[in-house]
């Protein structure tokens, strides 16, 4: 991938940053200009929460070139909590694992390389939401949230 | 606008053909639909193509089989839209002969798919989705289907099992297809134990990759029978589009563009779904069958598999699909999918179907899938007395 188009698309691979409808009020990723439920436009930069749900989800055997190492790798559609669905692999879960439905949050991660010179994409992957310890100051134990 | 007629068709056995290229394979199409047609004077050729760029570094296909078959200064382009190229090409053929700007048309669908390693063609067949939201994602064409297929299964409740008379029907089909490349019949086991690709789907769900070429020639409906006993009348040519990415999709399980396409041809040519006699889908997986013959009308949704597990969908059955192997069994040379279809429709309407002949068969129709369904073209055909 050519530099200047990796870095094009820095704002939606790093920060999910999509488009607001203020016509209709529609939140849209990936940016699209032209809102497809009012067809009005929407060039409102709207960056998204990142969590969302499991829609559907494959484990993908025979990858494209330039996905070899990664392979065998998970790939999903997640119903982000904002409406749209997004294409994303899934990282820190194994296959069996994985189910419909199953709440998650974005990462970033290297989503591929091209070979020891070329340019290293990173960008957004899924993976299940953590349970946090959160330490609250004052009391001495740890409550999970 | 003018009724239009296929007077001749070709094709070449599909196969891992090493030992002929982009242009051979053209050629030997397009010289046996000519005769077929007795036709020597062409006024357009249109090449349908999806991947000659990416696996032969070779663009500019029109004017490259007008030059290879000695017809110098006929109009010639080639038409691209991913899988959906070979019909977008009889799509174009059939504008300019129904418009009266063209009498004597030939279009060619072409692949070579072999020539590129695994890894190569799964990248090149994923530019058919969005590159820059699903391919950089490690998203393959199979993968996104997979994700059709388990969502189907979740909401329907249906098993992986189930979708196998899609593949079996197909392959008993392609046993009596001299053309089709896997002429072998498949069980139930051998479905259940097929080594998988993208779970859930298996080696025997998808299409193999392969390279081919088919070829029809058009020409006004009214001048048909100078050229050929038996022409095909195309009552219906429509095309219609959705999003490129499935995420963008309201309802990822419906087809739009598929209801849309299958819509307008039923209008075009004045006829209800029950009145096809037999149905050459775009069965690159089982899931995309099951998902074709719902938003085409033949199913309500939901039951597209319950068509196939009931053997609605075989040779004796109320819609027969792929009757000459579909592109699970004869194969699925992406850009030349679409005029194989119609050659073998052909086929069928003239009576020349062989041991797979569909009694009676007067209306057929074909429908290619571009991407996860972005573009999608219905042809209806009928035999002419």
């Amino acid at each position: 991938m050519h530099p200047a188009r990796a870095w094009r698309g820095r704002s939606q691979r790093y920060r999910l940053e999509g488009e607001l409808c203020e016509g209709c009020g529609a939140r849209l990723f990936p940016p699209r200009d032209i809102c497809p439920e009012c067809q009005r436009p929407a060039r409102t930069p709207y960056p998204l929460s990142g969590r969302g749900e499991v829609y559907s989800y494959t484990v993908v055997y025979e990858p494209p070139a330039g996905y070899e190492e990664q392979a065998p790798y998970i790939v999903a559609l997640i119903k982000l909590e904002e409406g749209p669905l997004i294409s994303a692999m899934l990282t820190d879960v194994g296959p069996e694992e994985v189910y419909i439905g199953m709440p998650v949050e974005m990462v970033t991660r290297v989503l591929h390389r091209q070979g020891e010179h070329g340019v290293i994409a990173y960008g957004y992957k899924f993976r299940p939401v953590l349970r946090r310890a959160v330490t609250i100051p004052s009391q001495p134990a740890s409550v999970t949230a | 606008m003018r009724e239009v007629a296929i007077i001749g068709v070709g094709q070449t056995p599909v196969g891992e053909h090493w030992e002929k290229g982009l242009r051979e394979l053209a050629l030997e199409a397009l010289e046996a639909a000519l005769r077929d047609a007795g036709v020597e004077r062409l006024d357009a050729l249109y090449v349908g193509n999806m991947l000659s760029g990416q696996v032969e570094a070779q663009e500019h296909l029109g004017a490259l089989v007008a030059d290879f078959a000695g017809m110098h200064g006929v109009e010639a382009v080639k038409v691209e839209a991913a899988c959906a190229s070979g019909a977008a090409a009889l799509r174009i053929g059939y504008a300019m002969v129904a418009g009266g700007l063209a009498d004597f048309v030939a279009v060619v669908g072409v692949e070579k798919m072999t020539d590129a390693s695994g890894e190569a063609i799964t990248a090149a067949l994923a530019t058919a989705a969005d590159a820059e939201y699903e391919a950089a994602h490690g998203m393959t064409f199979t993968a996104l289907n997979a994700l059709l297929m388990r969502r189907y299964m979740h909401e329907y409740g249906y098993r992986r099992e189930d979708f196998a008379p899609f593949s079996i029907n197909a392959h008993r089909n392609a046993v009596h297809n001299p053309y089709a490349m896997l002429r072998f019949p498949i069980t139930e086991e051998a479905f259940a134990s097929a080594r998988m690709i993208a779970d859930p789907i298996t080696l025997l769900d998808a299409s193999p990759v392969c390279d081919g070429a088919a070829a029809v020639i058009l020409c006004p409906a009214d001048q048909a029978r100078v050229f050929q006993e038996r022409p095909v009348r195309i009552r219906a040519s429509a095309v219609a589009t959705d999003t490129v990415a499935l995420h963008d999709r309201r309802d990822p399980l419906w087809l739009e563009a598929v209801a849309l396409s299958a819509y307008r041809a039923f209008q075009q040519a004045g006829v209800r779904p029950e009145d096809i006699d037999f149905f050459e889908l775009h069965d690159a997986f089982t899931i995309t069958a099951a998902l074709s013959l719902e938003a085409s009308g033949f199913a309500p949704r939901g039951r597209g598999v319950v068509m196939a597990l009931e053997g609605a969908i075989f040779r004796d059955g109320r819609l027969p699909i792929a009757t000459m192997g579909g592109l699970k069994a004869r194969g699925h040379p992406v850009g030349a999918t679409g005029i194989y279809q119609v050659v073998e429709a052909v086929l069928q309407l003239r009576g020349q179907a062989g041991p797979n002949q569909i009694p009676h068969a007067r209306l057929g129709m074909t429908q290619s899938i571009g991407g996860t369904g972005a573009t999608v073209i219905t042809h209806i055909l009928e035999a002419l007395d």
